[in-house]
């Protein structure tokens, strides 16, 4: 009898305190990443396709990876790509850039360099003339990680 | 003081699709550094990016800490006239920089 109660004991204590010591840090910045596309996204539905991330997969520095983001649309005055937006999952803030284009640009492609904290997952959002939202998304590992080191 | 460095092709023929790329000096410092004592680092980046097209805006950036240090940027436009494109980089601590470029459209 004592020992089942003692075993009983041992298992509350486990189910209750192992999930909020595990689950909550690991989930917290993803969380902020869905919470980052949605006030960019709103309610609208996000499809796959015409939008392409060209990242390397493995990086040796986090703090300087460059990034390109292409979208497949002919860019014309009915039919062109309003803004791209870029986030990350890891880094300590979820966005990375806003791009505002039209269709004078002739080419819906933005290149830049960008910080990675930590290996993760870049999304990349482009949001169309008819209002659309295309996605796509690429996990990058990082050796050195950004952004957090210390200042010397 | 910051400096820029803006490659624009200094010719084009009308409705081409050219390549405009920017890079500019700055530290985007990221606010969530530590110093050896502890102390956080300020945050001090560039915000925003925009370049006009004689006068009109053709393109807009919003930046965030995630962009590497001395932001690089390249995008597109179709050539229309001849004239001047200009840059404009704003951030934090009354952060402003510009640059132009001139084009020559046949």
């Amino acid at each position: 009898m004592p020992s089942t109660r003692r075993q009983f004991l041992h298992l509350t204590v486990a189910a209750g305190t192992i999930p909020i010591v595990t689950i909550r840090p690991i989930e917290a910045t993803p969380a902020m990443l869905g919470t980052a596309i949605r006030n960019v996204v709103g309610e609208a539905q996000l499809r796959t396709g015409k939008i392409r991330l060209d990242i390397p997969p493995l990086v040796e520095n986090g703090n300087t990876v460059p990034m390109t983001v292409s979208v497949a649309s002919p860019m014309t005055a009915a039919d062109y790509v309003k803004s791209i937006h870029v986030f990350n999952e890891k880094n300590p803030q979820p966005n990375i850039g806003n791009f505002h284009l039209g269709p004078w640009a002739g080419r819906a492609q933005v290149s830049t360099r960008i910080r990675l904290a930590d290996s993760q997952k870049v999304v990349a959002i482009a949001r169309l003339s008819d209002d659309s939202f295309w996605q796509v998304a690429a996990d990058v590992v990082v050796t050195l990680a950004a952004c957090t080191e210390e200042v010397n | 003081m910051a400096s820029a460095l803006i490659n624009v092709p200094p010719k084009a023929k009308r409705g081409d699709v050219i390549e405009i790329r920017t890079l500019t000096s700055h530290i985007m410092e990221t606010g969530f550094r530590r110093t050896a004592a502890g102390e956080l680092v300020p945050r001090d980046i560039i915000t925003s990016f925009t370049c006009r097209y004689n006068g009109t805006e053709i393109f807009r950036a919003d930046l965030f800490p995630a962009i590497a240090a001395n932001p690089y940027l390249s995008f597109f436009t179709v050539a229309k006239d001849s004239g001047k494109l200009e840059f404009e980089w704003i951030g934090d601590n009354g952060f402003v920089s510009t640059a132009s470029a001139s084009i020559t459209v046949e």
